[in-house]
């Protein structure tokens, strides 16, 4: 692929803006598609306004898990806040991190479990909130924690929680539309369109066709660009440690370990720094992180 | 579409332009200045836990009146230095003259086991990673600014408007001087 022609140039910061260019341009695709299928939706049931009803309806829900992502998360996965009093070395670590980064720091939590993980939420910079396992503490050493700090507060600098829940929106709407079809809710019947009955029964059948896939394509389309957005917060996680061999020995010590992460069900799953099922056999199209493999090779061609 | 509507228009959208590319210059100016006093903060932290680490050590190494005045005067022209370069070179004599004092309190047990002076040597060991850290920082707002008032077409109204390239603040060659390790 013409990408990995350039890496032969990889430099922390060709990494990193590669992923940004490739976000931009898989929400623009997503968005041409979004619009397609409206379109396709709005004419198949002959009524514009249920474009309206799932715009706001999927706005709606996605807002309140954005606004409350941070409490909503950490209420789910029963984790403790710790002060600077209370665990020095880690508190330090973060806040010189978020130094070279010219971040605020965020509230920092612990999940008492020996799996290795971490996670990085909150509605923006402000309001960030990173939590780590009790196992990953204790099991990396601290260039390889290091590492894995820059990279959690690389997602809140990258504004990641924002730009996930403008693709959910998207998914959701797509998904509304769907659903809505395949359940005949909003459409008139046919007898009230005498003129354009061919071009209704063609949207008719594209119509059924993609209540089926379009939910499919959609979810992909979302899961290939927070793969993006992962390849993107290693990039500048490297960035602001200056040691991408850091962060790819953590990653490696990660995913060796089998041992599945308990308070991790499959809604939080996406915010881990690895995949917290351990064993978890599928497809790279469904997978919501990039395999370890691939992350390691992109940190370890890295020139610093 | 008449010739009068249309010179407009490209006037119009030129300022737009030209004021985009002054107010990115003023913001990325704003950051490094920024950048520097939040480095300014970190040294500070240090320049505070000087005199109390000098008195601790006084009590035990009594031997050493040098090497701490050494340190008071790297303090105080530290402290009144004023342009980058300036303040770059008399920090890092700073460094180089706390070294050389945590060197030698090793020869002094009773001094490295005072709780009060570990606690010290702690956090000035934490206040140079954060020093570090700010650093990078301000070199990092320093080269987006320099590329911004390099590339085209900014180069040319950064020019115009008096727009410099700033410093990065650099290590000294003595840091970067592999040490000579003598037995």
């Amino acid at each position: 692929m013409f990408y990995d022609l350039c890496s032969i140039f990889m430099t922390l910061y060709n990494q990193a803006d590669k992923n940004t260019r490739l976000t931009w341009i898989y929400i623009s695709g997503f968005l041409v598609f979004v619009i397609g299928v409206g379109y396709v939706f709005a004419g198949a049931m002959g009524n514009s306004s249920i474009l309206y009803f799932a715009v706001m309806l999927s706005i709606t829900t996605s807002f309140v898990s954005y606004w409350w992502s941070d409490k909503i998360v950490l209420a789910m996965s029963s984790a403790k806040e710790v002060t600077h009093e209370e665990n020095r070395e880690l508190y330090h670590l973060v806040e010189n991190l978020c130094i070279t980064a010219g971040l605020p720091i965020p509230r920092i939590y612990i999940i008492e479990d020996s799996a290795p993980n971490a996670f990085a939420t909150g509605r923006d910079a402000k309001h960030g909130v990173i939590c780590f396992t009790t196992g990953i503490i204790d099991k990396l050493e601290k260039n390889e924690l290091e590492g894995v700090i820059a990279h959690e507060l690389s997602h809140i600098g990258n504004r990641d929680i924002l730009l996930s829940t403008v693709v959910v929106v998207m998914v959701g709407f797509v998904t509304l539309l769907a659903d809505w079809f395949r359940y005949g809710i909003f459409s008139k019947r046919s007898s009230d369109n005498e003129g354009g009955g061919q071009l209704q029964m063609i949207l008719f059948i594209v119509s059924i066709v993609l209540s089926v896939l379009a939910p499919i394509a959609a979810m992909l389309m979302q899961l290939a660009i927070s793969r993006k957005r992962e390849f993107l917060a290693d990039a500048s996680a490297a960035l602001l440690t200056r040691y991408p061999e850091g962060l790819a020995r953590a990653l490696e010590k990660i995913s060796s370990d089998q041992e599945p992460l308990e308070v991790a069900n499959h809604a939080t799953a996406h915010l881990y720094i690895a995949n917290p099922f351990k064993g978890d056999k599928v497809s790279k199209l469904f997978m919501t992180h990039p395999p370890i493999e691939d992350r390691v090779a992109a940190l370890r061609k890295m020139d610093v | 579409m008449s010739l009068g509507i249309i010179v407009i228009v490209v006037v119009v959208v030129l300022g737009l332009v030209l004021v985009g590319m002054y107010n990115g210059l003023i913001t990325l100016k704003n950051r490094v200045d920024e950048a520097w006093s939040d480095i300014d903060v970190q040294l500070k932290r240090r320049y505070d836990l000087i005199p109390n680490l000098i008195s601790t050590v006084k009590g035990y190494a009594t031997h050493e009146k040098d090497l701490l005045e050494n340190v008071t005067k790297a303090r105080t022209a530290a402290m009144s230095a004023g342009t980058p370069g300036e303040k770059e070179g008399a920090e890092n004599m700073l460094s180089g003259t706390l070294k050389s004092l945590f060197a030698v309190s090793e020869n002094y047990p009773d001094l490295k086991a005072n709780q009060n002076f570990m606690e010290l040597q702690r956090e000035l060991a934490d206040t140079e990673d954060k020093i570090q850290a700010s650093r990078r920082f301000y070199n990092g707002n320093v080269r987006d600014f320099n590329t911004k008032t390099e590339v085209f077409p900014t180069n040319m109204i950064a020019n115009m408007l008096g727009f410099t390239k700033r410093e990065f603040f650099e290590a000294t060659e003595a840091e970067k001087e592999n040490v000579q390790v003598k037995f």
